[in-house]
């Protein structure tokens, strides 16, 4: 299965602080060792979200809101993507993560959607789609 | 309980491969080293549920390992002589002599991970063998998943695991990485094993699924493991290349009713694209590091990477047979298994 590990943003994220030389040549570790095991697909760091915006819509134009956002336990300062087995091993990883002592963040780790968890709700649809662009293929071969 | 269970289950998965390399540097043996983790993981199953799970549960896997390899050892008289001509020792108050087994942890743990592939996947063993003890082994999958995953009984695989454990122990095999010219040649074995594994996964060749996408996963996280182990290998780079990339389609390779559908046919919208760019990547590496160490790689992977890259798509070059599409062969390094007909009837 496949998991998003997302890093939840903090105020020190949110200003911009640097975390310690120690703390980052042990995250350079720890992030290797992820690697090793063959777990992250993909990952990324973000800037603090006075460097972003939100579009927000609702009645009318969508309207465009320019960061940074207040409530900052709601945001976002990285994610991952990983390959585990269950979320057991998610968060048996998680736990294995280098911290500064004292200092309170929340990581969550959310399944991805994968084509089986539609289940049957898709499935008329999805056979539909198929029908449709196999239909259209080989109308395009038998074109040719 | 039940949580717990799969707590246990989850820390075994990350620390007994690792486990196992440190303890067959120590031992010279990889049955042993694998009984040795396994007794410790029945201890941690044991002791666990009233203690809770330890702080750093690979050492606490660790130090019980550790003792039983030491009462072992003490019983061994035979394999003290191994013991000292593997070097440091200690000697404790009964005049006993012991490997260092903190040194032994402390070194790095890569070239352990490496030599226990390489062992694991000794051509000396049959290819089945080798499927069943690298899963064991360097996958943490148990002797009952294994069993599932091909479809047999357990019994069989234990059995399989059991043979190559006493073969690998009674030819002396000694845990290490080969080098030199041998490198090429025992990396083929250990190529063909993770591809076949994964092709089993990709094209059943039994049961009524025409994927067993456990098995693809698998194949796909020892392939991402050995390429970090192997960065300079044009061979592993280009084999993950290609996994990455037919793994991308598996999404789009059935129909809702679970009939195959042709690479032509299918719907490209539905190939995962997060898996093409890392195939991409890999193919990337693969050349990179073939001109560089001026190696050669199949072509295969570049074949089917063609038919993943960006549109047009009409016309993938040389417009491909679909059957070889879908199981690609990798003459003549990875002879691809044989495969009986598929079964037919309700999927």
């Amino acid at each position: 299965m496949r998991v998003m590990v997302i890093v939840k943003a903090s105020q020190a994220s949110e200003a911009g602080v640097m975390p310690s030389t120690d703390l980052l040549t042990q995250m350079g570790n720890y992030n290797e060792e992820l690697v090793k095991a063959g777990l992250i697909l993909a990952g990324e760091g973000l800037h603090p979200s006075s460097k972003g915006v939100r579009v927000r819509f609702g009645q009318g134009q969508p309207k465009v809101i320019d960061g940074p956002f207040t409530e900052s336990k709601e945001l976002i300062a990285g994610f991952w993507l990983w390959q585990v087995k269950s979320m057991e091993e998610a968060v048996e990883w998680i736990k294995r993560m280098p911290q500064e002592a004292g200092f309170e963040q929340d990581i969550e780790i959310r399944p991805v959607f994968e084509a089986d968890d539609f289940g049957d709700v898709l499935t008329p649809e999805l056979r539909a789609q198929e029908e449709r662009l196999r239909a259209e293929s080989e109308a395009r071969l038998s074109a040719k | 309980m039940g949580n717990l269970h799969r707590t246990i289950e989850a820390v075994w998965r990350i620390e007994s491969a690792r486990l196992i390399a440190s303890l067959a540097r120590i031992v010279q043996d990889i049955g042993l080293a694998e009984d040795l983790a396994q007794e410790a993981l029945l201890s941690a199953l044991e002791k666990w549920p009233e203690s809770g799970v330890p702080d750093k549960p690979g050492a606490w896997l660790m130090a019980v390992a550790k003792n039983r390899a030491i009462d072992v050892l003490r019983r061994n008289q035979r394999l003290q002589q191994k013991l000292d001509e593997y070097g440091r020792v200690w000697l404790d108050p009964m005049g006993a002599v012991y490997p260092d087994f903190d040194a032994a942890l402390a070194r790095d743990i890569d070239d352990e991970m490496l030599s226990l592939v390489f062992t694991a996947c000794h051509p000396l063993l049959s290819l089945e063998a080798r499927v069943a003890l690298t899963l064991k082994i360097l996958g943490g999958l148990s002797t009952n998943e294994i069993a599932r995953a091909y479809l047999v009984q357990e019994s069989t695989i234990a059995q399989r695991i059991v043979r190559a454990k006493r073969t690998l122990s009674e030819a002396k095999v000694p845990f290490e990485t080969p080098q030199g010219e041998a490198l090429s040649q025992r990396l083929d074995a250990v190529l063909e094993v993770i591809y076949l594994i994964f092709n089993e996964g990709y094209s059943a060749t039994s049961g009524t699924h025409w994927t067993r996408p456990v098995l693809c996963e698998e194949a796909l996280r020892l392939g991402r493991i050995l390429a970090t182990l192997m960065p300079d290998s044009s061979e592993v780079h280009g084999l993950v290349a290609l996994m990455e990339i037919q793994a991308s389609r598996i999404p789009a390779r059935s129909n809702a009713k679970g009939e195959p559908i042709l690479l032509m046919d299918q719907n490209r919208a539905r190939w995962d694209q997060l898996l093409i760019r890392r195939g991409l990547a890999s193919l990337e590496k693969a050349e990179l590091a073939a001109a560089c160490f001026k190696t050669t790689f199949s072509p295969t992977p570049a074949i089917a990477t063609d038919t993943a890259r960006p549109p047009p798509w009409t016309a993938p070059k040389p417009l491909p047979l679909a059957p070889m599409h879908c199981r690609p062969k990798l003459p003549p390094v990875m002879p691809a298994p044989a495969k009986p007909p598929k079964p037919t009837g309700p999927k």
